[in-house]
Order: C-alpha cells, then sequence, then structure tokens
C-alpha cells in the first residue's frame, strides 16, 4: 500500500470505474474528486457503484473549470484526505478519470519503492518552456485572471489587455520562483505533506487563485521549496496539441502506447473499448514485454502538431489555403524555367531532358496550347493540357503540377508567346530557377516568313511582354534564382551557362556537357535586327549584333560547332 | 468585414429559415421515428428521387460508420424507394410531390428537418450516391469524430467531392442493388483541382476532377462545385444555403486554415458516374429540376453518348483514406 492514487473525475464514469477498480485491485487506495458541475444523480451513482471497495474515498468536491483555480483546490483536498485517511502511503499518484495505466500496477509500485524520495513532477522555469499557448508565459504569473477563457473569452482578453495597457503587475509572494510543468506528478508523502501544511500556504493560495492555469504551476512552483530531489519528468504520457489540449488516444494506438516508457497514459478516448480490455488486466495476462520506444510516440504527435501550424509545404487543398505570404513554401518542390534556349537552339528540350534526366515539358503555358513533355494531353494528377483549364488558374497549375510531381524535378519553357499570368508567381517563388536569354524570342521571327510590317509589330509587342517580365525578375520581390543574359552575351560562348545550369539541376551527378544544343544559324540575324530599327522599333533585349558588313574580299566564315573538350 | 454586410447576411439567414418553415408544408410523413433519437446522436439528412438502387448499401455504409438515425425526403420516387426506407428501423422518411427546383434543390425541406429535429447534434448532409470517408475512419468510428470535434470546439467539418468513376464505358458494369458502388467506381482525379475563395461566404470555392475535364473543358468556370461542408454540429439558427456548399452563419465556412497550417478534413466519394446515370440524366434533361437549367445534366447526355470514358491514364484507383492524405485531397490536421 505504498502506492496511493488523486483521481479527478468529471466524466465517462463507467470507464472511471473501471480504472479505479484496477489501482483499488492492486492494492493502491484511491481518493476521488468528482466536479462539482456533475449532476448529483450521477454523482450518487457513480459513488453507489463503487460502494463495494474499501480503500476508495470521495473527497469534497469544487468547480472544476479549464483553466482556474478548481482543479488545484480538488487536487489539494483530495491530496489532504489521501494523506490523512491511508497512513502507509507513500508516494500520491495524481491521475485523471480518463487516465489508463499502461503497466501492470505492482510494477509502478516496485519503481518507486525503489525511489523513496525521489518526486517525480515537470517543473521548469518559465523561461525555459516553449509550451505556452496564447502568448501568455510570464504573464501568467503577472496578471490577474479572474474570467474563464472558455465561457468568457471577450472579457479574458479585454482584462488581459487592459492590464498590460495599465502595466499592472502582481507581486509573487516571497521566496517563490514561478515553475511549470505537466499537471500529471507523482510526489513523496514528505514534500506533499510539506506542502499542504506550509505555514504561508493561505498566501501561496489567495495568489494561485487568480493565476492561469495554476493546475500546471501552483505544485511545480512550491515543490522547488520543498523536494530533496526531483526528478522533472511526469510519469504519465500527456502529450498537447498547439492550443494546448491534450491528444486523445484511440483503438489504433494499442501497439504504439506498448512502447511507452510511462506508466499511465492520458487522455484514452472513453469508447476505446480495445485499449482497456488490453491494459486493464491482470499482471499474468497483460502484455508482452517491448521495447521501449517513446521517441515513436513523440514523433506521431509531433508531426500532428506540425501539419496543424505549417502544413505541407506546396499544397493547397480545402482545408489549407494560406494567404500571400504564408504558404510556407508557394511550390512542393524546385524546378527549371527556361526562357529563350528553345528559340535559340534545336531540339532543345530533348538536348535537356538527356543532360538532366529531368522531366522536360515545352511552353506549358503557351497560348497555343499545353506542351506537357511527349505532348500528352493529360499530366500527373490528371491536369489536362487544355488551355481554359489552364488559365481559369493558372497559379494553381502550377502548384498543383509541382505538387502532383513531387520527387521529379519539372522544367519548362516560358516565354513572351505565352500567357503571363504565372510572371510575377515564379519571380517570387524561391523554388523557381529561372534562366532567360533575353531577346532570343526575335529568332523565331527572324526564321519566319511573314510580312515585315506584322513581324514588326509582333517583335513591339513581345519586347514589351518580356521587358515587362524581366522588371518582375529583377525586382526586389523576387526570390527566385534568376540568371538573365542578353542574347549576343550568351551566344559568345554558350557552353558555360548551360554547364552551370546544368550542374544545378542534373539528377545524373556532375559531368562535362559531352553534347552541346545545336543553336540555329544565326546569319542574317544582325541585318534583320538592323530592319526592324530601320522600321523604327527598337529591339534592345537581345544586346548588340553586327550588322553583317559590306561584302568584301574575305572568305564567308561558318560559324563552327561548339567544341566540348 | 462590414458591420453592414454581416447584417445582411443575418437577414438572408433569416430569410432562408422562413423560406424552410413555409416550405415544410410541401412534406408529408411516411414513417417519423424521430422520438428514437436520443442526446448526442449522429444524424444523417439526405433528399432522394428514384434511388432505390442505391439504398441498402448507403444504409449499411453509414450505419457501420455508427450513425444512429436518417432522416430523408423522398421526392417524389416511383421505384418502391421511399416504402423501402419506411420500413427500416432507423429512418425516418417525408415524402413531397413539390418541386425539386423550386425547394432550392431539396436545401429548404433539409433545413427544416434540420432546424426541428437536428437541434445540438451532429448532422451529416450527404446525397445517396455520396460517402463520407474522414481520417481514420477505418479504425474510428465517426463519434470518435465528432467527440474530438466537439473537444477542439470545431462546430463544423469540411469533406470535398471527389469524383468517383469506372474504368471504361460508363455502362460496362452494371450496379447492383446492394453492391458497393467503389467496386466500379474506384478512380479518381488525384490533382488537378482549383481553389477560389469567396468573399461574400468566406468559403472555398473548389471546381475541377472529371467532370471539369471532361463536361466543361472550354466553360471551366461552370464546372460544378466540389466544395461541402457536410458535417455540422447543428444549431437552429442555422440553415445552409446552396445545398451544402455553403452554410450561414458564415464563420462555419472556414473549414480551411490561412496561416499555412492544415485544418482536419474528410472527402465525399461521389459515386455518381455508374451505368444508372444515363437513364437519370435522361429523366433530368425532362424535368428540368436540376441547377442552373440543368446544364450538367445536358452536359452529361451529350458527352456520354459520344465518349462514355472518363478514365484517363493519370487517374489515381481508390485504396483508403491515407491514400487520399497523401495525395493532398484531405488531411487529418492535428488529429493523431
Amino acid at each position: 500500500m505504498s502506492v496511493g492514487i488523486v483521481m479527478l473525475v468529471h466524466n465517462a464514469f463507467d470507464r472511471a470505474e473501471e480504472v479505479v477498480r484496477h489501482w483499488h485491485g492492486a492494492g493502491c487506495p484511491v481518493v476521488i474528486h468528482v466536479d462539482r458541475s456533475v449532476k448529483k444523480a450521477t454523482y450518487s451513482n457513480f459513488v453507489t457503484a463503487l460502494k463495494d471497495l474499501k480503500n476508495v474515498r470521495f473527497c469534497k468536491r469544487h468547480r472544476c473549470e479549464w483553466g482556474t483555480w478548481g482543479i488545484t483546490a480538488a487536487t489539494q483536498s483530495a491530496s489532504e484526505m489521501l494523506l490523512a485517511d491511508f497512513k502507509d502511503v507513500r508516494h500520491a499518484y495524481l491521475a485523471s478519470g480518463s487516465c489508463l495505466p499502461l503497466r501492470p500496477v505492482q510494477e509502478l509500485i516496485d519503481y518507486l519503492v525503489k525511489r523513496p524520495r525521489t518526486d517525480f513532477i515537470e517543473s521548469a522555469t518559465i523561461a525555459d518552456v516553449p509550451w505556452t499557448v496564447g502568448g501568455l508565459d510570464h504573464e501568467r504569473f503577472t496578471l490577474r485572471f479572474p474570467f474563464s477563457w472558455k465561457r468568457q473569452r471577450m472579457l479574458f482578453d479585454r482584462y488581459v489587455n487592459l492590464q498590460r495597457r495599465f502595466g499592472y503587475r502582481r507581486k509573487i509572494p516571497d521566496g517563490i520562483v514561478p515553475h511549470m510543468g505537466s499537471q500529471w506528478w507523482c510526489l513523496t508523502r514528505q514534500t506533499l505533506s510539506a506542502i499542504l501544511s506550509d505555514p504561508d500556504r493561505a498566501i501561496y493560495d489567495r495568489y494561485f487563485r487568480k493565476v492561469w492555469i495554476p493546475d500546471e504551476s501552483y505544485f511545480q512552483t512550491l515543490v522547488r521549496l520543498y523536494s530533496q530531489n526531483i526528478e522533472s519528468r511526469s510519469l504519465t504520457l500527456s502529450k498537447f496539441d498547439f492550443q494546448g489540449k491534450p491528444h486523445i488516444f484511440y483503438d489504433d494506438h494499442l501497439q504504439l502506447l506498448r512502447r511507452s516508457d510511462c506508466f499511465v497514459a492520458r487522455k484514452v478516448w472513453p469508447r476505446a473499448d480495445r485499449l482497456y480490455q488490453a491494459f486493464l488486466t491482470d499482471a499474468e495476462t497483460a502484455m508482452r514485454r517491448t521495447e521501449p520506444n517513446p521517441g515513436k510516440i513523440d514523433r506521431i504527435f509531433a508531426k500532428a502538431v506540425d501539419r496543424r501550424t505549417r502544413g505541407r509545404p506546396g499544397l493547397i487543398m480545402q482545408s489549407r489555403f494560406p494567404h500571400d505570404g504564408h504558404e510556407n513554401g508557394v511550390t512542393a518542390a524546385p524546378y527549371s524555367v527556361f526562357e529563350g534556349f528553345s528559340d535559340l537552339f534545336v531540339d532543345f528540350e530533348e538536348w535537356l531532358t538527356k543532360s538532366t534526366g529531368c522531366r522536360v515539358h515545352g511552353h506549358l503555358f503557351g497560348s497555343e496550347g499545353v506542351e506537357f513533355e511527349g505532348r500528352q494531353s493529360s499530366y500527373a494528377g490528371a491536369i489536362s493540357s487544355n488551355i481554359a483549364m489552364r488559365d481559369h488558374n493558372a497559379t494553381q497549375f502550377l502548384i498543383n503540377l509541382m505538387w502532383n510531381t513531387r520527387g521529379e524535378r519539372q522544367c519548362f519553357q516560358f516565354g513572351p508567346r505565352d500567357s503571363q499570368y504565372i510572371s510575377w508567381d515564379i519571380a517570387k517563388d524561391p523554388n523557381a530557377q529561372i534562366s532567360v536569354i533575353s531577346g532570343a524570342w526575335a529568332v523565331p521571327l527572324f526564321l519566319s516568313n511573314r510580312n515585315f510590317s506584322d513581324l514588326r509589330a509582333d517583335a513591339a509587342l513581345q519586347q514589351k511582354i518580356e521587358s515587362e517580365h524581366l522588371n518582375a525578375l529583377r525586382s526586389s520581390y523576387a526570390k527566385a534564382r534568376i540568371r538573365i543574359w542578353s542574347m549576343a552575351d550568351f551566344i559568345e560562348n554558350p557552353m558555360e551557362p548551360l554547364q552551370t545550369i546544368v550542374d544545378e539541376i542534373s539528377i545524373k551527378g556532375l559531368r562535362r556537357l559531352s553534347e552541346a544544343p545545336k543553336m540555329i544559324d544565326l546569319t542574317g540575324f544582325g541585318q534583320f535586327l538592323q530592319n526592324l530599327k530601320n522600321q523604327g522599333m527598337h529591339p534592345y533585349l537581345m544586346g548588340d549584333f553586327q550588322v553583317e558588313g559590306a561584302p568584301t574580299n574575305a572568305k564567308p566564315n561558318p560559324r563552327k560547332p561548339y567544341l566540348v573538350k | 468585414m462590414g458591420v453592414v454586410e454581416s447584417y445582411r447576411l443575418r437577414l438572408a439567414r433569416k430569410r432562408w429559415r422562413l423560406r424552410a418553415m413555409r416550405k415544410s408544408r410541401e412534406l408529408k410523413v411516411l414513417a417519423n421515428r424521430t422520438d428514437q433519437i436520443k442526446r448526442g446522436d449522429l444524424l444523417v439528412f439526405s433528399t432522394l428521387r428514384n434511388e432505390d438502387i442505391r439504398l441498402p448499401y448507403f444504409l449499411e455504409y453509414y450505419r457501420d460508420l455508427g450513425i444512429n438515425h436518417f432522416l430523408m425526403v423522398d421526392n417524389d420516387s416511383d421505384d418502391g424507394g421511399g416504402d423501402f426506407l419506411a420500413n427500416q428501423p432507423d429512418v425516418s422518411v417525408w415524402r413531397t410531390k413539390g418541386s425539386y427546383k423550386s425547394s432550392r434543390f431539396g436545401v429548404d425541406w433539409l433545413n427544416y428537418l434540420q432546424i426541428k429535429y437536428a437541434h445540438d447534434h451532429w448532422a451529416l448532409t450527404v446525397d445517396p450516391d455520396e460517402f463520407f470517408v474522414y481520417p481514420f475512419c477505418d479504425t474510428r468510428p465517426m463519434n470518435a469524430l465528432t467527440d474530438w470535434l466537439d473537444a477542439c470546439s470545431i462546430r463544423s467539418f469540411g469533406a470535398m467531392l471527389l469524383d468517383m468513376y469506372p474504368k471504361g464505358r460508363l455502362d460496362q458494369t452494371p450496379y447492383s442493388r446492394g453492391q458497393d458502388p467503389i467496386e466500379i467506381a474506384s478512380w479518381f482525379d488525384a490533382g488537378n483541382y482549383s481553389y477560389y475563395r469567396n468573399h461574400k461566404y468566406h468559403n472555398l470555392w473548389i471546381q475541377g476532377g472529371p467532370r471539369m475535364r471532361k463536361f466543361f473543358p472550354q466553360e471551366p468556370w461552370r464546372a460544378p462545385a466540389l466544395n461541402k461542408i457536410p458535417l455540422v454540429k447543428w444549431h437552429k439558427d442555422y440553415a445552409y444555403v446552396s445545398s451544402t456548399h455553403m452554410i450561414l452563419p458564415r464563420g462555419l465556412n472556414l473549414v480551411y486554415d490561412e496561416w499555412g497550417g492544415e485544418k482536419a478534413s474528410g472527402v465525399l466519394l461521389h459515386t455518381k458516374f455508374l451505368d444508372t446515370l444515363s437513364v437519370k440524366a435522361a429523366e433530368e434533361l425532362a424535368r428540368k429540376q436540376h441547377y442552373a437549367g440543368s446544364r450538367e445534366y445536358i452536359a452529361y447526355a451529350e458527352t456520354i453518348s459520344r465518349d462514355p470514358d472518363l478514365w484517363c491514364k493519370w487517374s489515381e484507383k481508390y485504396i483508403n483514406w491515407r491514400q487520399l492524405e497523401i495525395l493532398g485531397l484531405m488531411s487529418r490536421g492535428n488529429w493523431a
């Protein structure tokens, strides 16, 4: 009878009864506190149901509301009764009605017998704990909280703001340093009785009555005054979500809970029949011993909090629709945008596929069609190549594509002939690697067989569009990895930039490019630009091209294919 | 969010509720077992017309999830479905000859029943061809979800419509009574959805999937809405506005997180695309009782006779909710 249980109950009385019987059956006396808001009939039924157990007591009832003093008062009353009525109790274990013992009670008793002077209570100074909710950490102890956070939220918030505005600060009683930690502890008779019979207890109680969530700080603070040996951890497994509410355990957590190194789990869904069946059995039929692996439990619940607060980068869905700037990654994965390359090189897409191993698309945002790799009519995730559907929501077309192809780098061509909806989106996206040969849009015009007046108008329009796009890329909002060359600069030495880009994205590992893409023959391009100039249109994005001079005696010097070392 | 607009929406909500009261006169009781409804029971609300063939599996599926009572409106079926329902021990059914269109596609009738019977209950509003999938639905009953939502003070739960379709022609495998329709219509589109925010009602407007891809490729803005909020902890002051796409007060429409996180959400597997559709489409075309001049059914009728295969090589075959979560169509949020 060395361990006594202090149990706080407010609902699911049939489950609480099972657990009380389990504790009692293993020889632990139990003092139960039932929330005063519970109806009289329910309470008396519960008392009658447990009448046959001789070491079960019911203590004075307090009204327990989350975050208020009632829970602490309840704990005090029940603890006092436990210490007074059961003289053999050496350790008092605080549990709730929805706590479930994970290991045979005898193991807990043996464990505590071996550590007769140790107090198990999580107790950390406020500066050191990250788990505070609502921005109230130190202020829990320096402001007054007379209103309920759940029922009187507006009054609660207003009163906090009012106190902040007037710089109100409560005085913390002398001699104590606020500490916080899990509500569920296991204290020795020595420590617990010292706290409860402290001559200054009235002062402390008066102070903590207006502290917010005193059940996480009252014993955690006062224990520091008396304990000779604090082990700052809770023997009760309890995980909290981002709002400070405990995670609930269900039947499908059975295997997980078996691997816990804690003695008790909180909190269990009352209808989790399999859990109650599996853990509330006697020691012989109880679980086979499995190697404790609490890290796994931690990971699962930490992941849940992360999913709720940060979400999966690059995902837009029915329950995640972030405001601008709160996306935590607009797109799911890095991708590359090539502008002007397919104008300047023959079969650039094929060459890029071969040299990088990435998925290379054509002009995804082309005004005549969506050019998926292999010109398929749909792509990953059943995205259609229909342009009306793409333009219905062009940004999300891009986001969807990157989400659907996670794990496989996507490349696509872009240019001034394409629909420009995503111009700013890609510029602002850190996942984008954008390489631009400015002015290369003029090459297809140069090669085309059209009336010059049409060409001139077209060139003027494309130059205007590209220059706007370049403004986006050069703006202070741009976060993509951007490289811009004028066409004249690029053709001076095309291999070096190509090598840099390919090195960055290649999945085949770094190696020298063995094959150059074939450049379009640009003989006469200078003259073409000059003709545009002569027509009053000033092409400048491509840089300076020399007009081939008047015929001289010099031999024509055909462009050599680029040599690769 | 002006005061004026809030007030206007408040008036709109009252108007919808009045209208529901007025339309309730069209309902005739076939079987009223609502006295069986106990505190905390989970309720299903549904309107139907000539869906007899789907009813046995529909009831079975939702009974397995732990639904305690079904409240159904039979809109003048002539296939015996209403009588079948009237003989079920956990179903209350009303019959109406009223116009589906002028009851705003059943919303008025159901709003009335919800106001009357669903107060303080979790109410799931689904059509007979919609199957609710939520996180952990294979291991936890639905009251685990609703208990958790209660504990988190969440009043509404979103579940987008996911159109399911068979591989091959729609009429290739006939559906038989009592069969799980997902056995036939087991494919879906994983990632071609478009999301916009509705600034008036604050809900998301979701479109896409096979219906946009196949029936509205040239007019994507006309494709049907897929956003739904089918599960609500009902209060007698609430009112659905348009199907279960939006609800007032509009705070209930915020089933999504706007700061980067993911809220928990589910999916409604929509099994409209079975061999039964062609008959249905022909009938609905004649009746002209559907949304926007039944343009959806006009498109179905045209496309289905021409090229009745919705499947493409990027279609995804349904396995379970975890698959849908990995694909990003639903989320377990912070429920673990």
